[in-house]
């Protein structure tokens, strides 16, 4: 479905991707791990064309959208929960869910929203209440909602569990199976809690300094102990 | 002290700090100080012109005064803030009681003067500004004594208290102010210099709602909104000029050429924000009266156009009598003429136009391009990571506040008879987005207000000329301490739901 290949990017003279490739299949939940700095954000805003790759292709069902502008690529069918959940703040909940749906047919809008609040009780509790008000977990639970309500085939979520306490990163963590599972959207999840993602995931992938340097089914990874050393020791 | 000291009549929930009486004073008397180091140069001496050469004029009764109200209110404000309203209340009530005595008493003076000795100040509206003031720290005070016998509402609710209270308040005043609107003309003690002032304060109430469109929804600074002004009014002096085009005819074109500007100005800035924005509209702003100005065999440069045609209302002059064969209104309907009615018409045009910017600006908001303008003014990635254009989103903005612009510029041209590049400087442009700023952002009735505030109370006491940029100045200080996101900065959503379980 999502195909990345030889992808570098720069930020000025600093090489911030140095040739990444990797593949995600319809259906599949598939996580990127790694440390601070090592590419992640980065490599998840080229698939979004901002900042724009340097080299290398990125495709999307067979499309070439490395050139794409970043809202064409995002009405292909690509939502993105961005990095920092960038909600808008002096909106309420409602006209959020609203914003995310700009691009789709309004007459999905009523079952996509109900959609959105089976998922999330509590944004329905809230929905009159403005985005900057909501504690941080809602405010994630908004971002993600805000997504799904683009109808997307896949769904990119930057390091959902930042910034949140552990039980409501579990919570996320089921809705996401849920929206793969229930929904049958594709998720690609970029996420520093290792254990999690890759509990998760079918497969991962793990990068360090620009680069993929492992990857394989969930389980694999987590076995690992390389990755048990670098990631999983110490914590969780 | 200590903390069991009470006041008689107050009860005693929940007990008040106790009273740093020296630190009020201290505090108080510091106010007092710069307001009189301020106001010793600037209000003391006065140089007035006396035949013959000039004279310099002490006033430091003036300044004294001034000092003496500045401790009076600084110590009001902290009393109330270590919650003591008693003092404050009786204090201002009789302050204000004792002016406001006066003054009525001076009225009914035969011979004028003989009382105003004894008021502060010379002009008589500053007496006035002095009473309001009182009844302010009067009124604020009782609410405080009517809160603690009330002893519930905690202080966390006051907001939400005053957010409902606005809500009731916008939700009526609207349709109120409305109705004001539609039947000024007609109103009893309305003359011509009234309508003059409400048709002034109107255009400034359009170009606001057009400017909010820009910087209140869109949330692109522009500084440079007069140019647009500055193209509709030329626009149409130059086609009624060269081809005879009347006002409703050129009115759409006028529009178009404004919108059309917008879209010039647009594209340039399309990248740059906030501080930047500013900057490059603000120097569009210029360079559009710059060209004005000396693009002479086009625009008649500093000389302007004059004899630009008034509005015909379908085709009938609202003149004495017809020119070059035409028919008068008078004449149609049978009346006797009056030179009003051209006022009350010109009236009825800009308060049409004016309710049309704000009925699109309604509209549009619950349209996609409408939220997609808010979603850029919170947050111009998450716009782009939802599919929104921004480019093409901003253009619209620009190019529809713009069209506004060239509505009320027009409508300014036919209604002077007259426009120069004068007309047209960068304090216009200040002062709409001031109306805007002051109002809320975003916020359609706060424009009225502050529109009223800025224009229209400068026109109705413009016997105070001297004072008036310094209320401005102190107007905008105000405002901006108490309420720094506009005096009716709330935004209304533009979606409900009904509630949970509620059977409707």
């Amino acid at each position: 479905m999502l195909r990345v290949d030889g992808l570098h990017t720069f930020y000025g003279h600093i090489e911030a991707l140095r040739g990444v490739d990797l593949t995600v299949e319809e259906g599949e939940i598939v996580t990127l791990i790694g440390a601070n700095g090592a590419g992640k954000s980065t490599l998840l805003m080229t698939l979004c064309g901002s900042p724009r790759a340097a080299r290398g292709t990125i495709s999307f069902d067979g499309r070439d959208i490395t050139a794409m502008p970043t809202h064409e690529i995002v009405r292909l069918g690509i939502a993105q929960a961005p990095e920092g959940r960038r909600i808008f703040p002096f909106m309420t909940v409602l006209e959020n869910l609203q914003m995310g749906a700009i691009t789709t047919d309004p007459r999905h809008f009523d079952t996509d929203l109900e959609r959105v609040f089976e998922l999330y009780p509590r944004l329905r509790e809230r929905r009159h209440q403005t985005g900057g008000t909501l504690s941080g977990g809602e405010q994630q639970m908004l971002a993600i909602g805000r997504a799904l309500m683009s109808r997307p085939r896949l769904l990119l979520l930057d390091e959902p569990s930042l910034g949140l306490a552990p039980n409501l990163v579990k919570q996320i963590f089921t809705v996401v199976r849920e929206i793969n599972e229930g929904q049958g959207v594709t998720v690609f999840l970029v996420e520093q809690n290792a254990y999690h993602a890759l509990r998760l995931a079918h497969r991962g992938y793990v990068m360090a300094n620009g680069r993929i340097i492992l990857s394989g089914t969930g389980q694999e990874l987590l076995a690992n102990p390389e990755i048990r050393a670098a990631y999983l020791e110490g914590g969780h | 002290m200590t903390a069991t000291v009470q006041t008689p009549g107050r009860a005693a929930t929940p007990p008040p700090r106790p009273l740093d009486r020296r630190r009020l004073l201290v505090d108080a008397a510091l106010t007092a100080l710069v307001v009189l180091a301020l106001s010793f140069a600037l209000v003391g001496f006065k140089i007035e012109d006396v035949p013959g050469g000039l004279d310099l004029l002490l006033r430091f009764d003036d300044v004294v005064v001034a000092a003496a109200l500045a401790f009076l209110v600084r110590l009001g404000v902290d009393l109330l803030g270590a919650g003591r309203p008693l003092p404050v209340l009786a204090t201002s009530l009789a302050l204000a009681g004792a002016l406001a005595g006066l003054l009525v008493a001076e009225q009914g003076q035969t011979e004028p003067g003989a009382l105003t000795r004894w008021l502060p100040f010379g002009a008589v509206v500053v007496d006035w500004l002095v009473v309001m003031i009182a009844l302010g720290f009067a009124a604020r005070a009782a609410a405080d004594l009517w809160r603690r016998r009330a002893t519930v509402a905690p202080v966390a609710t006051e907001a939400s208290t005053i957010a409902a209270t606005l809500r009731v308040a916008t939700r009526v005043l609207g349709p109120l102010l409305l109705g004001v609107a539609v039947t000024l003309p007609f109103l009893p003690e309305v003359d011509r210099r009234i309508l003059d002032i409400a048709i002034l304060v109107v255009t400034y109430v359009m170009l606001g709602w057009g400017l909010n469109i820009v910087v209140g929804l869109a949330g692109l600074l522009d500084l440079g909104y007069v140019a647009f002004y500055a193209v509709g009014a030329y626009s149409y002096a130059l086609l009624a000029q060269s081809f005879g085009f009347g006002f409703w005819t050129c009115l759409p074109f006028a529009g178009i050429m404004a919108g059309f500007a917008g879209i010039l100005l647009g594209f340039p800035v399309l990248r740059l924000r906030g501080d930047y924005l500013a900057i490059v509209t603000l120097g569009f702003g210029e360079i559009v009266r710059v060209v004005l100005l000396n693009w002479y065999q086009f625009t008649g440069g500093p000389d302007g156009i004059s004899g630009i045609p008034r509005p015909t209302f379908f085709g009938l002059e609202l003149t004495r009598t017809a020119s070059g064969g035409g028919e008068t209104f008078h004449g149609f309907f049978g009346l006797t003429y009056s030179p009003t009615d051209r006022i009350i018409y010109l009236y009825y045009i800009v308060l049409a136009l004016a309710l049309l910017t704000n009925a699109f600006t309604m509209r549009i908001r619950k349209l996609p391009i409408g939220r997609a303008w808010e979603a850029l003014r919170e947050d111009e990635i998450a716009c782009r990571s939802l599919g929104i254009n921004p480019r093409n989103t901003k253009l619209t903005a620009f190019s529809i506040g713009a069209m506004f612009g060239g509505f009320g510029g027009a409508f300014f041209a036919t209604r002077q008879g007259f426009i120069s590049p004068e007309s047209f400087t960068f304090i216009e442009s200040a002062i709409i987005l001031a109306i805007v700023v002051l109002g809320g952002m975003g916020s359609q009735i706060g424009v009225v207000f502050a529109a009223v505030l800025l224009i229209g109370l400068p026109e109705i006491f413009r016997d105070l000329q001297q004072y008036r940029m310094l209320a401005f100045g102190g107007a905008m200080v105000v405002i901006m301490l108490w309420r720094p996101r506009g005096l009716l900065a709330r935004r209304r959503p533009t979606i409900h739901l009904p509630p949970e379980g509620a059977g409707r």
